[in-house]
């Protein structure tokens, strides 16, 4: 075990070839282009890694399923109109249970809106594309965090066969932080193996592998997709994550995720260091989301504030997880825009000198 | 073999093939099997086809095959290679998931030299969705989508092989066949998967094929409009062929 001084998408880079990750595809777009960059650094020193820049994110997304259909663990990495363009390798991967793995670092939008951070690729991330949503999402919060969920990401993806999603940002991928570098053995985690889809060396002599996206009767899609919908929702109770911080004796429960959810740590803090009573409910797992874990956190409280770098999009997941839920919601939605303790310690004052307006 | 056995690559249980009756698509892919059989690569290969009429192959051959999105068969082609540089891979795709939707993908594909093997269908329409202007539709042939038939201001019909010699490297292998001719398409099958196989790199076949549906033709006007007219603008042979 060692700690390292490391920009965060070094030590997603590091995560990735901890996890066993073999080829990493992509095209340069901030804020994840440093992940290219230090994977194809990492690649032109070990011949084992492979790296392909293409030419669009719909190429790096297509070609990404190539490998993971050769038996090979390949991930990739973009942001805003990149992820735009990607949703279709993800439908294709969604529909044929195809363990992809990417890392979305959100920026501002739409369109190229600003390079660095935002909150405001939870919807196209957790139910982008044609389908419906059966993806696995992460929001981590920097630091540690994107070593340990780099790792946890292939393992995911590749054990239950869903496309798989580390949802970061540009302020997470841009700081630099101490993080320990372990061997996932060390932590006794065990790495799931890849293993081809097609050219199979271990199928019966003889056979050969079709698969396909297309479907000749409506019939046949829906009983296929219902079969993937029961299988989400069996495997659902294991990979859901949370964070629950003082929420059991709290007034006041903050919702909020990613980046956010670390500046709503501090104002906690600081607010029962003032004898407050608040606490933090912060989903890590956005999709599947912890639905009932977030109505006990919310139950006989005398309020909710959802905080988030966007004009709602999360308030609109946390709302439809936690319905028929009656505790008054109160909001800090800032699009694009960085939240700070402060503001987050400003609004639970106002809320408890009942000056806070319900959203 | 004689021209009306079935090829031993090819998957009996999805036959009838789901083309068109007098589709050249159809014709292209029985001797992409009679290539495959010779080359005895049927447990080597991945087969991988794009949307469209080509979407109808995804279980015409016994191969490992995947069916993709619309105009993305080479990405991810290129991408399965990258990681099993082993496997033989061929792509198959329209004239529209290669010189329209995934234009930008056979342009890359072609300049990085990358070692796969495309065949592209060229039947002067978008035959899946009914008929409309593709790339390749001549000039005054009506489409659904140029009732008049086309005019020079919805551009020139497009030359695939033509650009890929330009921009590809000496080892890559381009050629155009025609579908009705049998034994020169098959050595030009044979040719630029061998050119995979030997390791220099990219291959490129197009291939004219008929269209009775959409052309509106009956079985002799097909043939002309391939064989006579599409010919004079689109002309067959190697344009590149680096094999001594």
């Amino acid at each position: 075990m060692k700690k390292e001084f490391l920009m965060g998408s070094e030590t997603i880079v590091k995560g990735a070839i901890a996890a066993g990750a073999q080829m990493m595809t992509g095209y340069p777009i901030t804020p994840t282009t440093e992940i290219m960059e230090h994977w194809a650094e990492e690649a032109a020193k070990n011949p084992a890694l492979k790296f392909l820049q293409t030419e669009d994110e719909m190429s790096a997304g297509f070609a990404m399923i190539g490998a993971i259909l050769a038996g090979v663990k390949a991930f990739t990495a973009s942001a805003g109109p990149g992820n735009v363009l990607m949703q279709d390798a993800f439908s294709m991967a969604e529909n044929m249970r195809l363990p992809t793995v990417a890392f979305i670092g959100q920026r501002g939008g739409p369109s190229t809106g600003t390079v660095i951070y935002s909150q405001q690729e939870l919807n196209l991330t957790c139910f982008g594309g044609n389908g419906e949503g059966l993806r696995i999402v992460y929001s981590t919060a920097g630091g540690q965090e994107l070593y340990d969920y780099a790792i946890k990401a292939f393992n995911t993806a590749w054990k239950y066969r869903f496309p798989t999603f580390v949802l970061t940002d540009g302020y997470q991928n841009k700081t630099q932080s101490s993080v320990e570098i372990y061997q996932p053995q060390e932590k006794q985690v065990e790495i799931v193996s890849p293993t081809p889809y097609l050219l199979n060396p271990q199928k019966q002599e003889g056979t050969f592998t079709h698969i396909r996206n297309t479907y000749n009767l409506e019939q046949e899609l829906a009983d296929v997709l219902i079969d993937y919908k029961k299988h989400f929702t069996e495997i659902t109770p294991e990979i859901l994550e949370f964070e629950d911080y003082h929420t059991l004796d709290a007034e006041i429960v903050i919702f909020a995720h990613g980046i956010v959810a670390a500046a709503a740590k501090l104002a906690v803090d600081s607010l029962r260091n003032e004898g407050k009573k608040v606490g933090l409910f912060r989903p890590i797992t956005l999709n599947p989301f912890p639905k009932e874990s977030a109505i006990n956190a919310v139950t006989n409280k005398k309020g909710i504030l959802i905080t988030e770098s966007s004009l709602g999009q999360f308030e609109r997941m946390v709302k439809s997880n936690i319905y028929p839920a009656n505790t008054p919601i109160f909001t800090l939605k800032k699009p694009a825009v960085g939240i700070m303790p402060e503001e987050i310690i400003e609004k639970i004052n106002q809320i408890f000198s009942e000056k806070g307006n319900n959203a | 073999m004689p021209e009306t056995a079935l090829p031993k690559s090819w998957n009996k249980e999805s036959k009838p093939h789901k083309f068109c009756p007098g589709c050249g698509q159809a014709l292209a892919l029985k001797i992409l099997g009679q290539a495959i059989d010779e080359l005895d690569i049927q447990k080597k290969m991945i087969y991988a086809t794009d949307i469209g009429c080509s979407l109808l192959s995804w279980s015409m051959f016994n191969v490992d095959t995947i069916q993709t999105h619309h105009g993305r068969t080479l990405p991810l082609s290129v991408g399965f290679k990258k990681a099993k540089p082993e496997a033989i891979v061929v792509s198959f795709t329209g004239d529209g998931g290669g010189y329209a939707i995934g234009a930008q993908h056979l342009l890359n594909t072609a300049m990085r030299n990358d070692p796969i093997t495309v065949i592209l269908i060229n039947n002067a329409n978008y035959a899946m969705t009914g008929g409309q202007l593709a790339p390749t539709t001549l000039l005054n042939q009506k489409t659904t989508t140029a009732p008049k038939g086309r005019e020079l201001a919805q551009g020139k019909p497009f030359k695939g092989p033509e650009m890929l010699a330009q921009i590809t490297s000496e080892d890559a292998h381009i050629a155009r066949g025609i579908s009705t001719n049998y034994q020169q398409l098959l050595e030009m099958y044979k040719k630029a998967i061998s050119n995979q196989i030997e390791g220099r790199g990219f291959s490129f076949v197009e291939v004219i094929a008929m269209c009775p549906v959409n052309w509106h033709t009956d079985a002799q006007q097909s043939l002309d409009f391939a064989e006579i007219e599409m010919a004079k603008i689109y002309p067959i042979g190697e344009l590149k062929c680096p094999q001594k």
